[in-house]
């Protein structure tokens, strides 16, 4: 069953290099946010299979457990933090910038 | 018993991956979420599910409690995951981003 | 009342997290719940709201089969697009705009959710009871708001 977690863990890995794509070349801020968010979604699941690797579940999963709410919490901070900082901008009277859109 | 957790795993990474190929193939960003807030919302789930299966393979309150606590970690995930995707279309729509539209279209 | 239940709620939470039961963990587990319950006091009962349907727990316990379902159809609709070499061909975004009757905040909320999580559509505002939603393709989008409103509204709402 290791192997399995191993290969499963080596899977997920790979996925994670394809996302970063998105957040490296990502045409607007926001796609970048929703590629950090798509990262996100597969940490939790990475951590728990270390920690089935590790033989020590009973830690790794507060530690999972924390990574999801912090990757909730950081794709809405981000978009708001994006939002306010695009209508300060607006109202300073300079232009949006161009890849703020 | 650690057949289904394979197939569920593997069913599991399967969704992830047409997850990250919809965000790298679709057209814009709109479409893109679906991809994003559909597929690894779904992925997540029947990966943790499968974990928290196989972690129950030895019967104990230890081992319980760390199941439910995989449980609670894919049912935040359900509630939260449409949430944030939420957040960034509403956000999108705000700032003007195009959506892409279908050549030819009357 | 509302505090005392919320405060209760948190630190079984806490409890159930920490998994310890030695004195400093409960008076940390208490500490936290406090603070929590008294910086945030509406986090869980909000008095202002309309009310819910009484057996709402049961409704949603009977809705969340059928969500699930629906999830499990709009995944493999997903993959079916991004798999398929010719992926333009398939889809004909749009966006579409009706008016909800839901009326409770929590089962709009439900229904935006559910919105996003099945086949062909992301909810992306809400405005009163003016949803818009984004569809990935023309069928989709034609089957809003239909039949899951009605299912939300059973489950949840005060007739």
């Amino acid at each position: 069953m290791d192997q399995v977690f191993l290969y499963s863990g080596i899977v997920l890995c790979v996925l994670i290099l394809f996302s970063l794509v998105r957040v490296v070349w990502g045409p607007t801020v926001l796609d970048r946010i929703v590629g950090g968010s798509v990262i996100g979604a597969k940490t939790p699941v990475l951590l728990l299979l270390m920690g089935l690797l590790y033989d020590n579940v009973g830690m790794f999963v507060d530690i999972a457990l924390a990574y999801a709410l912090l990757n909730f919490i950081a794709a809405l901070g981000a978009t708001k933090y994006f939002l306010r900082r695009r209508a300060a901008r607006l109202d300073a009277g300079k232009p949006a910038e161009k890849e703020f859109l | 018993m650690s057949v289904v957790v394979t197939i569920m795993l593997a069913a599991g990474l399967f969704f992830f991956a047409v997850g990250t190929l919809g965000v790298l193939r679709f057209p814009d960003f709109y479409t893109r979420l679906h991809a994003a807030g559909k597929c690894d919302t779904f992925a997540a789930i029947l990966t943790l599910a499968a974990l928290a299966l196989f972690n129950l393979q030895e019967f104990t309150v230890e081992n319980l409690l760390v199941s439910l606590k995989i449980m609670s970690i894919a049912a935040f995930v359900f509630i939260a995951s449409p949430t944030a995707t939420h957040a960034l279309t509403e956000a999108a729509l705000i700032v003007g981003v195009e959506p892409w539209e279908k050549k030819g279209k009357s | 009342m509302a505090k005392v239940s919320t405060f209760l709620i948190l630190y079984a939470f806490w409890i159930f997290l920490s998994g310890m039961f030695d004195a400093v963990h409960l008076f940390l587990g208490a500490v936290a719940a406090l603070l929590v319950t008294f910086m945030s006091s509406t986090l869980l009962f909000n008095e202002e709201s309309p009310a819910l349907r009484t057996g709402a727990v049961f409704g949603m316990l009977g809705y969340l089969p059928w969500l699930f379902k629906e999830i499990v159809i709009a995944n493999l609709q997903v993959a079916y697009i991004v798999l398929h070499p010719r992926m333009l061909d398939l889809i004909d975004p749009q966006l579409i705009r009706f008016r909800t009757r839901l009326k409770h905040p929590f089962s709009r909320a439900t229904f935006a959710q559910s919105i996003t999580l099945t086949p062909g559509t992301v909810s992306v505002s809400i405005r009163d009871d003016e949803f818009t939603v984004f569809a990935l393709t023309n069928s989709a989008a034609e089957a809003l708001p239909g039949e899951m409103e009605k299912r939300v509204a059973a489950a949840l709402e005060r007739e």
